[in-house]
């Protein structure tokens, strides 16, 4: 806010105008300014586009008092800082960094701008303007592994993961759990392709294991090209961060959706009456933060009934996705009858549950 | 025949179909003498060209063309600049990919996030209806026995026509060529927008097929498999097609051994076409003789007509 401002009251006119942006709304009405960093595109159908929509609610709730920008397909490295760093200067009261990778640039601006708050999504170190946000997609698995258990056919369920970290088994896990809850003979098998964003290799996993059985596809990964295989070879699937039946009017069944505009307002607003504080949210189904469109037309209602049980209850929290007995593959007790895994396990899960095929890579 | 077996196989040809076409183009560009590093962005030219055109005709044939063109286009960037002005040819080469994946980037702006059906499947009559044979032999799309064809075709020009005589006399000593009145930079010209198009018709098979859909970057390194392959071939069309296969064969065998629960590192799987290449290096530059025959003598060396 104030660089640019100040540059132009001593007449640097050159200066000004690299700011131009920042400097002609400085000079209109003085809205709060809010910055988003994004990884990929905002057009990625998936994890930008949602964050993309997020700030546009921002925009649509404060309307003139806000203004919000974006700088889209940033690489997380040298280049984000340079970016961070440009907005922080340039005038901007709130950052919103979207990636995991952002994390060591946002913190190391944050330092030089103590007066600009930050939020890194999904990141795990925090500083006094510096917050971290992410949400619990594990509660959603939940509900689409319950869908999955009651409709498949072959009792087999593929699904293809992006890098074998906590985040991803986690999601494997929950599915997994929930699934054979309702069908105990259902197993899932898991192909890992090393990439959050290849179509071709996405999908070329997604035949093999449409190939070795599978009737379901589920994805961790961000691009719509399983579920277009899925439509292709007539079997199921579900969406991923976003709703994809465009992609797959057929096989869509429903779609786990990354929510963040109400989690993106209620912060800019606390920023700008001035009771942020630096926090960490993880924020599920309860929250909004993970959301479901319509289920398709083609789940029964049975399967959705139960499917809404289970929503349901992650939301009154009388039913958690990791609640005992849990068994491991080899068969044995890992959590007792009425234990629940606390949030730290969550965060570091490193094995495979009962029904889960093959070995996690280590 | 196996159910599983077959499936996998379907899907191995379209993993090195792409892979074929921007290969085989390589190989006429290098068996003339130059060496085109630009395949990457030849074939994200052609990718994301021809699925806007698909996008907006609906023309299967129109966007096929479009994506040959789009990789001529870029094709005859490089080859102004390497055999007009003579300008590096790795260094240009580089410089076209990494151009390639920007300008890809930029003109696919619009394009990401739609969808679009795919190419249509050609039916033969009866032969498509035959059990096995049928679905393995008769159930592809055009790119598909294109790409089989321009191998083939490829392989009589180069051994069996005065024109890949000429090509291949190019490649081999420039000067000599030049001496008995061939028109060097002509030829590679020729040859260089050949590779272009080959190139861009991989690009196209992947957005309109493999993957129907424009994302950025979406070649992921098929290019540099593909060079990778032209050497593994020992610049022979009929190895390429092998090599191709081996390749696509590799990269899925792969993720089916995952399902299955066989634990192979993926990472050391997607080493292995490089590594395989190496090897054919070594292999190479051990053997003066038989392997050798094939390589372009001249390779990546800036003609300088003299008077």
């Amino acid at each position: 806010m104030s660089i640019s401002v100040y540059l132009k009251r001593a007449g640097l006119v050159f200066g000004a105008a690299v700011l131009s942006a920042a400097a002609m709304s400085a000079q209109a009405a003085d809205p709060f300014k809010v910055g988003f960093v994004y990884v990929g595109p905002v057009g990625d159908h998936g994890w930008t586009y949602r964050h993309d929509v997020g700030r546009k609610a921002v925009q649509d709730e404060f309307g003139a008092d806000v203004e919000t920008t974006f700088v889209e397909s940033v690489p997380e490295g040298a280049d984000a800082e340079r970016v961070i760093r440009k907005l922080a200067s340039s005038g901007h009261d709130l950052i919103y960094t979207t990636s995991f990778g952002f994390m060591n640039p946002t913190l190391k601006v944050a330092r030089d701008f103590p007066n600009v708050k930050f939020e890194h999504a999904t990141g795990y170190k925090r500083a006094d303007n510096v917050s971290t946000y992410g949400a619990r997609f594990y509660e959603g698995r939940a509900v689409i592994g319950t869908i999955a258990g009651m409709m498949t056919k072959t009792n087999t369920v593929g699904y293809i993961g992006s890098f074998p970290i906590p985040e991803v088994v986690r999601g494997i896990n929950a599915f997994t759990i929930a699934m054979r809850k309702v069908n105990p003979d259902a197993e899932v098998k898991v192909v890992w392709v090393n990439s959050w964003y290849d179509p071709g290799k996405e999908a070329d996993a997604a035949k093999a294991l449409i190939d070795q059985g599978a009737d379901i596809i589920t994805q961790h990964t961000d691009s719509p090209a399983p579920l277009q295989v899925a439509e292709e070879r007539g079997v199921l699937g579900f969406g991923q961060a976003s709703d994809m039946s465009a992609f797959a009017p057929k096989s869509q069944l429903t779609s786990i959706i990354d929510n963040w505009d109400q989690y993106y307002v209620d912060r800019t607003r606390a920023a700008m009456d001035g009771t942020w504080e630096s926090m960490d949210t993880w924020g599920g189904l309860a929250s909004g933060m993970v959301a479901f469109p319509e289920y398709s037309a083609d789940v029964p209602d049975d399967v959705k009934a139960a499917a809404e049980v289970v929503r349901e209850g992650i939301i009154d929290g009388s039913f958690h996705p990791f609640q005992g007995p849990i068994l491991n593959q080899a068969g044995e007790e890992i959590l007792p009858e009425g234990g629940i895994y606390d949030d730290k396990t969550l965060l570091g899960m490193n094995f495979y549950v009962q029904g889960v095929q093959g070995e996690l890579p280590q | 025949m196996n159910e599983t077996l077959m499936l996998t196989i379907l899907t191995i040809i379209t993993a090195a179909t792409p892979l074929v076409y921007a290969a085989i183009g390589e190989l006429v560009v290098e068996r003339s003498g130059v060496l085109n590093l630009g395949v990457e962005g030849m074939m994200l030219g052609g990718a994301v060209c021809s699925f806007a055109v698909a996008h907006h005709t609906g023309s299967a044939t129109l966007a096929i063309v479009a994506g040959m063109l789009a990789g001529m286009l870029l094709a005859l960037i490089f080859a102004f600049l390497t055999l007009s002005l003579q300008s590096s040819q790795v260094a240009t080469g580089l410089a076209l990919t990494i151009f390639g994946i920007g300008l890809s980037a930029l003109l696919g702006q619009s394009l990401v996030g739609i969808a679009f059906e795919g190419l249509p499947r050609l039916h033969v009559p009866w032969l498509s209806e035959l059990p096995v044979v049928g679905r393995l032999l008769f159930s592809h799309d055009a790119l598909v026995y294109g790409s089989f064809a321009i191998v083939i075709l490829v392989s009589w020009f180069l051994n069996r026509t005065r024109a890949g005589l000429v090509l291949r006399a190019v490649g081999d000593s420039h000067d000599a060529a030049h001496a008995l009145g061939i028109k060097v930079i002509r030829v590679r010209y020729m040859a260089t927008l050949f590779g272009g198009a080959c190139a861009g018709l991989g690009g196209a098979y992947l957005s309109l097929v493999y993957t129907p859909m424009w994302v950025e970057n979406m070649s992921a390194g098929r290019g540099w498999i593909a060079l990778a392959l032209v050497v593994f071939a020992v610049w022979q069309p009929g190895r390429l097609l092998l090599g191709a296969y081996l390749f696509g064969g590799i990269s899925i065998l792969q993720l089916h051994g995952q399902a299955l629960g066989i634990n192979v590192p993926s990472q050391l799987m997607s080493m292995l076409p490089y590594l395989t290449t190496i090897l054919v290096l070594v292999l190479i530059s051990r053997d003066r003789g038989r392997i050798r025959r094939n390589a372009p003598a001249s390779i990546g060396q800036s003609f300088y007509p003299t008077t």
